[in-house]
C-alpha cells in the first residue's frame, strides 16, 4: 500500500474513534439533562400535554432500555440525522451545513494569519535578542495571549469601525448593495478582516511566543555552526537551517489547538454578526435547544480532525525526514 | 533551596510585577463589600454616566449600576471560579497522570488514549455544551472547566512519573516494601511538583478566560456579577458607551496577564539553568 493511502487510511480510523466517542458523549449528555427528554422535546414543539409526550416518547423510542437507543442514535447519526430543531422547525444537519463555509473560511484565515504571522515575529524577535524588537514583540505576544478574545473584536470594532469608520462593523457582505464580481469579493473580504485579526491574534501570540523560544535553540545547534563555518550567507542559515527546523513544534501544537481556534470563532462569530457555526451556537444558546448545540459539538469535532490531518500533511512537507505513517 | 528559588523568583521583574498584580486582585476580592458595600446589582445612578461623572470613577451602565462595584464584586467569583475548576483539573489530571505513568501497560495506553481524546476535542464547544444542558451555575461552570482542562496536565505528570519511576530512591522503596500507592503519593509526586504548580498557575489564568467567556455568551451563574457577563451586556450599546465593556475587558486582561507572568516566572526560578541557557 502505498504511505499516502496507509497514512490517510490510518487517519480515518483514529477520526471514528474520535467522532465514536464524541457521538456517546452526546448521547450521555441528552440523558444526563435536567428533565426528561420526551418533555423537553414537547415543551420545544410548543404542546405539553400528557398523550402528546406518550407518543414522542414512543416515536423517539424512549420508552426502549438505554443501550436500545443508543443503537438508534448512532443510526440516525451515521445516515447522516442529526436531529430536528423544534426551534427553527428544520433539521439540525441542514442548519450545521448552512453555516459550516463561513466557520471553514473564517477559521482556517485566521490559522494562516495566526501561523504565518506567529513564525515571522517569532524569528524575528530570535535574531534580535535582547534588542528593542525583541522587547517590542515579546510584550505585544504576552498582552494578546491574556487578552479576551471577545474583547478584542469588540474594541477593534470600536476603533476601526465606529472611531474611523474604516471597516463594517459586522455581517458577511453588505446587505442590499448587490455587488458582483471583484466588488463582491472585496466587500466580503472587509468584512472578514476583523473577525479574522481578532481570532488570528490571540494565536498569533502563543505561535510567536513558541518561535522564539524554538528558533533560538535551533540557533544554538551544531548544524547551524557549520552552516556559517561553510561562509553560508545569514538569509540561508536563517531560512534554510533555522526556520525550517524552528518551525517543527509549532505545527504540533498548532494542531493539538485546532479546537481551541475553533472553539474561539464562536466568540468572534458572535461578536461580529458572522453568520457561521458560532453565531448558530450563540443563538442556541440564547434558546436552549440542546439539538442544535450538541450538533455544533459533533461537526466541530469533525473539523478538528481535519485541522489536525492538514498539520500533518504540512509536517511531512517541511521535514522530508517525517515519513507519514502512524 | 527555597532561599535560592525565592531570589531567582525576586530577580525576575515580570514575575514580581505578576504577583503584585494578582495581589492587587486578592485583596479587591476580599475587601469588595468593605469598598464597595452597596449590591453591585443595584442602580445607584443615573444610566449612561460616563466615567468620573456622577460620583462613579469607571461610570454607569444601561441600568445605572457602577462599573466600578461591579469590577470589584466580579473579582470574587473570577478567582472563585479559576481556584475551584484549576484544583479540580489538577486533581484528574495528576490522578490519571500517576497511573498511567507509573503502572503502564495496557491501563497507561488506554488512559492516555482517552487523555488525548480529550486534547482533540473542541474545548470550548463542550463547555458551552454542559453548561448550557445543565443550566448556568457555580457548581456546573467549575465542573464544566475542570473536564476541559485536566488533559494537557495528566499528560505532563505522565512524562514525569515515566522517568522518575526508574530512578534508584523508587527503587529503593519497592525493595523496602513500600505499597504502590504510598511510593506515587511520598516518593514520585513530591518530586514532579515544580512542573505541577507552574501548570496550575497557567491553568488558572485560562480558567478566568473560559468563564469570561462563558458569562460574555450569557452562560454565566445569573447571581454573580462577573466581567464576562458585563462585557456581553454592554456590547449592544458599544456605540454610545465604550466604557461598559472597556473596564471590565481590562480587568480581564490585567488579572489574566498577572498570573500568566506568575507562572513564567516559576517556571523560570524552577529551572534556573533553562533560564540562563534562553538568555545568554
Amino acid at each position: 500500500m502505498p504511505p499516502m493511502l496507509q497514512f490517510l487510511l490510518s487517519r480515518l480510523v483514529k477520526a471514528v474513534l474520535v467522532l465514536g466517542v464524541v457521538v456517546i458523549l452526546n448521547f450521555l449528555l441528552i440523558h444526563a439533562a435536567p428533565g426528561d427528554p420526551a418533555t423537553v422535546m414537547a415543551g420545544e414543539a410548543g404542546a405539553a400535554d400528557q398523550a402528546f409526550v406518550d407518543q414522542l416518547r414512543t416515536q423517539f423510542g424512549l420508552d426502549q432500555p438505554l443501550y436500545v437507543q443508543l443503537g438508534t442514535y448512532v443510526g440516525h447519526i451515521v445516515q447522516g440525522d442529526l436531529g430536528f430543531s423544534f426551534r427553527q422547525q428544520r433539521p439540525v444537519a441542514d442548519l450545521l451545513l448552512e453555516r459550516l463555509p463561513a466557520t471553514v473560511v473564517l477559521t482556517l484565515s485566521a490559522f494562516v494569519l495566526a501561523l504565518v504571522g506567529g513564525v515571522a515575529l517569532g524569528l524575528l524577535a530570535a535574531l534580535n535578542v535582547g534588542k528593542w524588537a525583541d522587547s517590542a514583540i515579546t510584550v505585544v505576544a504576552l498582552l494578546s495571549y491574556a487578552t479576551p478574545i471577545y474583547w478584542v473584536g469588540l474594541m477593534l470594532v470600536l476603533v476601526f469601525s465606529v472611531n474611523l469608520g474604516w471597516l463594517p462593523a459586522f455581517g458577511y457582505e453588505t446587505i442590499g448593495a448587490g455587488y458582483s464580481g471583484v466588488e463582491k469579493l472585496a466587500d466580503i473580504g472587509s468584512h472578514m478582516f476583523l473577525p479574522v485579526v481578532t481570532l488570528g491574534l490571540f494565536y498569533m501570540a502563543v505561535y510567536t511566543r513558541m518561535m522564539r523560544a524554538s528558533a533560538l535553540e535551533v540557533a544554538s545547534m551544531d548544524f547551524v555552526k557549520t552552516a556559517r563555518a561553510k561562509g553560508q550567507t545569514e538569509w540561508n542559515i536563517v531560512t534554510r537551517h533555522v526556520l525550517r527546523n524552528a518551525i517543527l513544534p509549532i505545527l504540533t501544537v498548532a494542531g493539538i489547538q485546532a479546537g481551541q481556534l475553533i472553539g474561539g470563532s464562536i466568540l468572534v462569530e458572535s461578536v461580529f454578526a458572522w453568520p457561521g457555526l458560532g453565531r448558530l451556537t450563540f443563538d442556541a444558546v440564547l434558546q436552549r435547544d440542546y439539538q442544535v448545540l450538541l450538533g455544533v459539538f459533533f461537526v466541530t469535532s469533525v473539523l478538528v480532525i481535519a485541522f489536525n490531518i492538514l498539520t500533518d500533511l504540512l509536517y511531512v512537507l517541511i521535514d522530508p525526514r517525517v515519513e507519514i505513517t502512524t | 533551596m527555597t532561599r535560592d528559588f525565592l531570589l531567582a523568583f525576586a530577580r525576575n521583574k515580570g514575575a514580581v510585577i505578576g504577583l503584585a498584580i494578582v495581589a492587587v486582585i486578592i485583596l479587591m476580592a476580599v475587601f469588595a463589600d468593605v469598598l464597595y458595600p452597596q449590591d453591585p446589582w443595584d442602580m445607584v445612578g443615573l444610566p449612561f454616566a460616563p466615567p468620573m461623572t456622577d460620583g462613579m470613577l469607571m461610570g454607569s451602565d444601561m441600568l445605572g449600576r457602577d462599573i466600578a462595584a461591579g469590577i470589584v464584586h466580579g473579582a470574587r467569583v473570577s478567582l472563585l471560579i479559576g481556584l475551584t475548576s484549576t484544583l479540580a483539573a489538577v486533581f484528574i489530571g495528576v490522578l490519571i497522570g500517576a497511573i498511567a505513568g507509573y503502572y503502564g501497560g495496557w491501563l497507561g495506553d488506554l488512559l492516555m488514549r482517552f487523555t488525548e481524546l480529550f486534547q482533540t476535542i473542541p474545548n470550548f464547544v463542550l463547555v458551552v455544551v454542559i453548561v448550557a444542558i445543565f443550566t448556568p451555575s457555580l457548581t456546573s461552570i467549575v465542573t464544566a472547566i475542570a473536564l476541559v482542562s485536566w488533559a494537557p496536565l495528566a499528560r505532563l505528570v505522565r512524562g514525569e512519573v515515566l522517568s522518575l519511576r526508574s530512578r534508584e530512591f523508587v527503587q529503593a522503596a519497592v525493595t523496602c516494601g513500600q505499597s504502590n500507592g504510598t511510593i506515587i503519593v511520598k516518593q514520585i509526586l513530591p518530586n514532579c511538583l515544580s512542573p505541577i504548580i507552574v501548570s496550575a498557575s497557567l491553568m488558572v489564568a485560562t480558567a478566568i478566560l473560559l468563564e469570561s467567556s462563558l458569562s460574555f455568551l450569557g452562560l454565566g451563574d445569573p447571581n454573580a456579577m462577573s466581567w464576562g457577563f458585563m462585557v456581553g451586556s454592554a456590547r449592544t450599546v458599544l456605540r454610545q458607551a465604550w466604557w461598559m465593556s472597556f473596564f471590565p475587558g481590562v480587568a480581564i486582561l490585567v488579572t489574566v496577564l498577572g498570573l500568566n507572568l506568575i507562572g513564567e516566572g516559576l517556571n523560570d526560578a524552577f529551572n534556573p539553568r533553562l533560564r540562563r541557557k534562553r538568555t545568554a
